[in-house]
């Protein structure tokens, strides 16, 4: 479907924050900012929801909790059953903490890694995905404000009027397939 | 005018009533206890291994708040500056808690040790070998020499850091900053060595026959996170008061992190030492925990309980950082659960079996919180709560997160 998207690229975050603020309440929705680096409080002026990667972070570290335990109960007093130190090699409760480091650890790497990877994948920047910004300064000194014309309740030209004082250096304008 | 009283703390009836309450209840409780148990067996030792605890105990808060300040100092945080009177304020709680410390310290080595520090007593080194070994640094003398030079070290920096944070109020400027800067990098050095062998010299010799190398980082992180939850709990109960109206959320934020991270590190430092003795397996160490597992067994757990799991489930989210009520309510808990943790270290090595948890410990505990409640009010009332001139003061004031 055919979709209309105003582009407008700053090049300063304090420049780029004050327009958002300004075009959100004049009930224009922002559809997305395209920075360098993040910029504290975008979030809440365009209105991001709150992120769920904390909630995908607790399941990875459960399932490395899991693993770990599962895999070491195992090893180390199943298939084959380890004497370290002279320690009760036939139950795994009794020597827990011998076991809790490692539990530790793959609980962090598998929370860790889930977590990362989760988080490139949603925001399609994975190795070798193709690029979503628009412009290739904003990952070096630009700021871009995206607008797409679908999802407002108001004009076109109601929203050039808005835009025009907020101090943009580019203004661009694009129809996508 | 309405910010002149904001920024003058005045100690309120209620405030001072509640710390001579305290004192009044703690003193004639431990009075009963007195009576109750005079005569009794081990009955100075118990008095002493009190004595003992609720010294240390209160004095660590005060240690802790100064290395906080120094820290903060040194590494030139900003944030920090709107709460900075009410590090100040807690650290200044030292010479008082020297003075309580340094003399229940004295009593232990006029009754030669009163079965505390047995190593003190000339009858037990003479026929224990162990003892023998240590004594080229486990002595009488070098025990003080020691204790006197930690004392007047941390008081020395801490009078410094008082006469130039109050300076500065007055001139204003950098060179106050940067001398702080300094001098705080300087007090961390000392600290740094100081930390340990005052835990090894203080706490460690009471097992005398012990040793872990660990033991002074665990003593240290347990009286850090001490101070950092009373330091949450004043700047609550002056925002409530309606003083300190620059401290907003993310302050309160902020110190709340702090305890719960230096709660992961002090439980960090109990697993570690607990795991790699349990795992080692050799008699000499592990008789410690042997007597701590079989003797307080419920108490030494409890405590790592309430010490790790309780700030780690509740202060866990953003939002609880964030809300007085639950973090007075995780504070106090894990107050109680670090005094827990100075009772077991002590009285496990002192009384062993025979130590009990009654109406002089009790009475005893609350003596203490009165006069440390009672001389911290006292401290905040003593200079205006904003460092109008601290350089950072403005980026603090508008610290957001």
């Amino acid at each position: 479907m055919a979709e209309k998207i105003i582009y407008a690229m700053y090049g300063d975050d304090e420049v780029l924050k004050s327009s958002a603020k300004k075009l959100v309440s004049g009930g224009i929705k922002i559809a997305e900012v395209y920075s360098p680096f993040p910029v504290h409080g975008i979030d809440s002026i365009i209105g991001v929801k709150g992120t769920r990667l904390g909630i995908m972070a607790f399941l990875y570290g459960l399932t490395g909790l899991t693993l770990a335990t599962i895999g070491m109960r195992y090893f180390m007093v199943v298939e084959w059953k380890m004497n370290i130190g002279g320690k009760p090699n036939f139950s795994y409760v009794e020597n827990i903490l011998a076991f809790i480091p490692v539990s530790f650890e793959f609980t962090v790497l598998c929370a860790a890694h889930g977590m990362a990877i989760t988080y490139l994948l949603l925001n399609r920047t994975l190795p070798g995905m193709p690029a979503q910004n628009p412009d290739p300064r904003t990952t070096d000194n630009k700021f871009v404000l995206e607008i797409r014309l679908s999802e407002q309740t108001i004009a076109e030209a109601k929203i050039d009027e808005l835009l025009k004082d907020t101090g943009f250096e580019e203004l661009e304008k694009k129809i996508t397939e | 005018m309405e910010l002149q009283n904001q920024n003058n703390f005045q100690v309120s009836a209620n405030a001072r009533t509640l710390a001579f309450t305290l004192m009044g209840i703690g003193g004639a409780l431990a009075g009963i206890g007195v009576g109750l148990g005079i005569g009794e067996d081990h009955f100075l030792t118990r008095v002493m291994t009190n004595g003992l605890i609720n010294a240390f105990f209160f004095f660590a808060i005060g240690l802790g708040a100064l290395f906080f300040l120094a820290l903060n100092y040194a590494v030139e945080a900003g944030w920090y500056v709107a709460v900075k009177r009410v590090i100040e304020s807690v650290a200044l709680y030292l010479p008082y808690g020297i003075a309580v410390f340094g003399g229940v310290l004295l009593i232990i080595t006029v009754l030669h040790g009163a079965h505390i520090y047995t190593w003190m007593d000339g009858e037990v080194v003479a026929e224990d070998k162990i003892i023998q070994g240590k004594s080229s640094y486990l002595n009488v003398v070098f025990f003080w020499i020691r204790s006197l030079v930690y004392f007047s070290i941390y008081l020395w920096f801490l009078r410094g850091f008082r006469k130039r944070s109050l300076e500065e109020d007055a001139v204003g400027g950098s060179d106050i900053h940067f001398k702080n800067y300094r001098q705080g990098a300087t007090f961390l050095v000392f600290f740094a060595v100081f930390s340990s062998t005052s835990a090894w010299d203080w706490l460690m010799s009471i097992d005398v026959h012990w040793f872990s190398t660990l033991f002074g980082w665990y003593t240290f992180s347990g009286m850090w996170v001490s101070a950092l939850v009373v330091i949450v709990l004043t700047v609550i109960y002056l925002k409530k008061e309606g003083y300190l109206p620059q401290v907003n959320e993310s302050h309160i934020h902020d110190i709340g992190k702090w305890v719960f991270a230096i709660s992961f590190l002090w439980s960090y430092m109990w697993f570690s030492q607990y795991m790699l003795i349990w795992y080692a397996n050799i008699g000499e160490e592990v008789t410690y925990y042997v007597m701590r597992t079989e003797n307080y067994k419920f108490l030494y757990f409890g405590m790592f309980f309430i010490n790790f799991v309780f700030p780690m489930l509740i202060l866990m989210s953003r939002d609880a950082k964030r809300d007085a009520g639950i973090l007075t309510f995780v504070g106090i808990v894990i107050l109680v659960g670090h005094w827990l943790d100075v009772y077991i270290m002590v009285s496990a090595g002192s009384l062993g079996a025979n130590a009990q948890l009654g109406i002089l410990e009790l009475g005893m505990l609350l003596l203490m919180a009165g006069l440390f409640i009672y001389v911290l009010l006292k401290n905040l009332s003593k200079a205006p709560l904003t460092p109008v001139n601290h350089p950072f003061l403005d980026e603090s004031m508008h610290h957001e997160f």
